[in-house]
Order: C-alpha cells, then sequence, then structure tokens
C-alpha cells in the first residue's frame, strides 16, 4: 500500500500519462485478486469505501432500479445494522420488507424463505457469517431458492471471506458486501460483487458525479485502500485458509472446554457446527456482560450487553436468538484468529474463570438463586430505563 | 470508552460486599432495577436505636459504574444519620465517580437502592410500634 501514497500517487481513472497508468494496473491486479478469491470475474467487482457502503449500494440500488417491477425485499432479522437500518429506511419510502426470524440455533428456515416470495419480491439479502454469534447460513440453499423464483440474492459476506471458502457461483449469489477490515486488510475499503449474467444484475448508483465502477460508484479510486484490499485477498486463500480454520476450530473448542469445565451455567449462543471457526459467544448467567469486560483489561472482546451500547438497547441478535434480556445482558463474543495462541487461549480461561466467581459473589441475582428463589416469580421494580 | 480511574478502583476493591440478615428488625434491605434491564442493585443498612447507620453492604448485577456507584453508596451511608441517607443524591455519585452521561442512570438507580432500603426500614418501624402497642394492650 505505501507506495501508493507518495511515490506512485497517480489518479488510476486518469488515462493519458504513466502516474495514472501505473495506479490503473495496481488496480486491475487488486481486482483480479478479489475476484479470484470469491469466483467472480474481475469486472463484476465494484469498490466502495466498506461494507457498509456496499450494503446500501445493494439494498438501495436495487430497491430503486426495480420499484417498477416490485416492492417487497426479504432480510433476516439478525442482519447487520447496515442492513437493518437501510431496509429501514426503505420501509419508510414505501417499500414492504419482510424479516425472517432465525431458530434458537441462528438459522433461518428455507420453507419460510420460500413460502415469503412474492411475485413482488425484489431482492433477498442474508448475511454469511453473523458477526455476533458467527453463525453461517446455508447461502448454496438460499440462492437456489432465489434463482428458482427469478430474485435477486445479495449476501453480507464480509465476516465469511477470507475464512471460508466462498463461490459465488456454487453458492448462487448476485451480490456480496465484502470489507478490507475484517481480511486483516486496511480499513475503509470494500467492495461489492456484481453479478454481470445470469442474471445481469443492474443497479441505481448512490454516488453520482463521473462515473466510474460502470456508473455504479462515481469517485476517485482509493487505490492504497484498493491494493491493500487486493494484497490481503491473495495471501489468504485456498489451502492456508482451509488449515488455518481447523486450528481455530481446536483452539475454540479449548477455549469453551476451558470455561465450561470451570465454571457451570454458561450458555452457547447460536450453532456449535454451523459456525465460523474462530467465533464463540457464551452467555454467563448472574452476571452482567460489561463488568466481565472491565475484568479482562488486555483481552479484547465484546458483549451483547445494553450497558455496552450507545443506545442501552441489548443486542438485536440475542434477542432473536429468543435469549431473553438478562442473558442478551450477560454475552460474551470471543473471537479468535490467525495470531492467537494457545498461551492465550489459556490465559483469557484462567481470566475469564476468576471474573465470572468474583462477580457471581457481588451478584443479588446469584445470591437469590442459591437461595433457591425463582426469579421470575420477583415483582422488580418499575423499570426507569 | 475509558473508565474513570474511581470507577475502576470501586470495580476492582469494592467496599462493603456483602450481606446482612434481611429479617433482623434493624437492617432495612432495598432492591431496585430489574435483570431485563442488565441492573440489579441489593443495598442494606442497619440501623442504630440512635438512628444512625451502623452498616451498609450491598450487592449488584451490571456494569463497572453500577457497581461502582453501589459500592460508593454504602461508602457514604456508613456512619450517617437516617435523615441524612434520606438528602443523598445521585449527582453526587455522578460528581464524585465522573460519570459520563449514558451512565447517569446507575447512579439513579443508587439512589432508589437506598430509598428502598430505608423504606424497608420505615415499614418494619411501623410494624414493630404496632406489635409492641398491641402487646401493651394486652397487658
Amino acid at each position: 500500500m505505501l507506495p501508493f501514497f507518495a511515490e506512485d500517487f497517480g489518479n488510476p481513472a486518469s488515462r493519458n500519462h504513466p502516474f495514472g497508468w501505473k495506479a490503473e494496473q495496481a488496480i486491475d491486479t487488486a481486482r483480479e485478486q478479489i475476484a479470484s478469491l470469491i469466483g467472480a470475474q474481475a469486472k463484476e467487482i465494484v469498490f466502495t469505501s466498506g461494507a457498509t457502503e456496499s450494503d446500501n449500494l445493494a439494498l438501495f440500488g436495487t430497491a430503486y432500479f426495480l420499484k417498477e417491477k416490485g416492492n417487497h425485499i426479504i432480510t433476516v432479522n439478525t442482519e447487520h445494522k447496515a442492513i437493518l437500518d437501510s431496509c429501514l429506511k426503505l420501509s419508510r419510502e414505501g417499500f414492504d420488507i419482510t424479516y425472517l426470524g432465525v431458530s434458537p440455533e441462528g438459522l433461518i428456515d428455507l420453507e419460510e424463505l420460500r413460502a415469503a416470495i412474492t411475485d413482488k419480491t425484489i431482492l433477498v439479502s442474508v448475511m454469511f457469517v453473523n458477526n455476533e454469534i458467527g453463525v453461517i447460513q446455508d447461502l448454496k440453499a438460499i440462492g437456489a431458492i432465489c434463482r428458482e423464483r427469478g430474485v435477486i440474492f445479495h449476501t453480507d459476506a464480509v465476516q465469511g471471506v477470507g475464512k471460508l471458502s466462498f463461490n459465488v457461483d456454487e453458492m448462487n449469489v448476485d451480490m456480496a458486501s465484502i470489507t478490507g477490515h475484517k481480511m486483516y486488510g486496511p480499513k475503509g475499503i470494500g467492495a461489492l460483487y456484481v453479478r454481470s449474467r445470469k442474471p445481469r444484475v443492474r443497479l441505481s448508483p448512490l454516488l453520482y458525479g463521473g462515473g466510474h465502477e460502470k456508473g455504479m460508484r462515481s469517485g476517485t479510486l482509493n487505490t492504497p485502500g484498493i491494493v491493500g484490499l487486493g494484497k490481503a485477498s491473495e495471501i489468504y486463500n485456498g489451502q492456508e485458509r482451509d488449515d488455518e480454520a481447523a486450528r481455530l476450530i481446536k483452539l475454540r473448542e479449548r477455549l469453551w472446554n476451558g470455561l465450561n469445565s470451570k465454571l457451570d451455567h454458561i450458555y452457547l449462543n447460536g450453532s456449535w457446527e454451523q459456525r465460523l471457526p474462530g467465533n464463540l459467544n457464551v452467555s454467563f448467567e448472574f452476571v452482567e456482560g460489561e463488568s466481565i469486560l472491565m475484568a479482562m483489561k488486555d483481552i479484547a472482546v465484546s458483549s451483547g450487553s445494553a450497558c455496552t451500547s450507545a443506545s442501552l438497547e441489548p443486542s438485536h441478535v440475542m434477542k432473536a436468538l429468543g435469549l431473553g434480556d438478562e442473558l442478551a445482558h450477560s454475552s460474551i463474543r470471543f473471537t479468535l484468529g490467525r495470531h492467537n495462541t494457545v498461551e492465550e487461549v489459556d490465559y483469557t480461561i484462567d481470566i475469564v474463570v476468576a471474573a465470572i466467581k468474583r462477580l457471581r459473589d457481588l451478584s443479588p441475582i446469584y445470591e437469590m438463586f442459591l437461595e433457591g428463589v425463582d426469579l421470575a416469580s420477583i415483582k422488580w421494580a418499575d423499570a426507569a430505563h | 470508552m475509558a473508565y474513570s480511574e474511581k470507577v475502576i478502583d470501586h470495580y476492582e476493591n469494592p467496599r462493603n460486599v456483602g450481606s446482612l440478615d434481611k429479617n433482623d428488625p434493624t437492617v432495612g434491605t432495598g432492591l431496585a432495577g430489574a435483570p431485563s434491564c442488565g441492573d440489579v442493585m441489593k443495598l442494606q443498612i442497619k440501623i442504630s436505636t440512635a438512628g444512625v447507620i451502623e452498616d451498609a453492604k450491598f450487592k449488584t448485577f451490571g456494569c463497572g459504574s453500577a457497581i461502582a456507584s453501589s459500592s460508593l453508596a454504602t461508602e457514604w451511608l456508613k456512619g450517617r444519620t437516617v435523615d441524612q441517607a434520606r438528602a443523598m443524591k445521585n449527582t453526587a455519585i455522578v460528581e464524585e465517580l465522573n460519570l459520563p452521561p449514558v451512565k447517569i442512570h446507575c447512579s439513579v438507580l443508587a439512589e432508589e437502592a437506598v430509598k428502598a432500603a430505608l423504606a424497608d426500614y420505615d415499614e418494619k418501624q411501623v410494624a414493630a410500634r404496632a406489635g409492641v402497642e398491641s402487646e401493651a394492650v394486652l397487658v
């Protein structure tokens, strides 16, 4: 990336001089690298500022382009906010959105999807891997249903690309959002795969001004970012990626078994089988999430607790799983990656076990549980929040 | 969000964690919040015949700021009179702990827990007096 900040500073859209040609070449290479990672053609890659923009382009772009044909969009209630907030906006503009629910494992019901499609349906959007619980949806089957009914299928593939095998033809995917920073690449750069034939997907652009990216996304390309995204796609492909997935599954098992053997009343959130290798999401009953985070000063994890969000709302994904607010507030997401080691996992187990024990001693609801009080029977004071 | 040093201190070294005997007539027990909100505070105070808070204990299910707020509250209550406790305001907790706006509700909950404990104590006092009176009548 570095050369493209200062030395090779040409604008890739400048066709008339060597500075521009050099940049254009770098961009072309990156396009090939990304396309190769997902089984697409280079010309089907549209560069954006990140997956949020890719998701917006996929949703608004399709909705506006096809609004004469229909106004119904189907998605899932566990999607990333980039999808959900976009759908909310579209619903306020007169589009009809169906939010499919998920099983307690976090998976959608294919028959429910099939039944939800009408002749007004123009788009189905289902994320490949969930960012909070790591659950993997069956894209191939979902895509097949969409193909059958002639509906465009978009997937937010951010959490899966580069970590799991992902092929747009095998999975019947028509559009896919990816982002650099979830693939060990840079932040602030992403892409949207847009199928060019069978079917040819056309989009109404969100950004106007010059017609870059075949008119789909105007604006001078972020050359260093794109070079970074391309390199990230190349580095981590094929066998190396699959070997890493196997290593992460072992590491995750070690983490879960370590916690589960030393603590009681902890629960795994989401399917164990259909799950991203490095993801573990656990609810530690009777203890609140943010207080657990405070005990883990040098370990980076996150929580679905309301106390950790600016809006003071608990995680919508936890809610969709039917977890109940209390367990949502007690959830912690651990994600293991390429640089994590066995020592780090063992260290984490020790810290978490000690923290949970200490916090349960501090917890009035753990005390009530030990006394045999039925928490559901208590009339809690009217919550001001 | 970076925590204030005082919040971290109370979180790592909470004061007065534990329980008093809730059946003791000189103990007031207050419960505030709800598990579904991610915040539950149990606060107990033991009050002498002179109306001074001899001891205070707490247990909290909640974030670091909630734990710190209730820990701080028990620290302040000890040695104070019942009337001083009644006048305790959440704003004092916010100031002492440097709570950011999004955590102010934790201090409000602590104030609610204190008031609930005082109310429980009051109820017990009324019941005790009624008991004494009826004994007097029997005599």
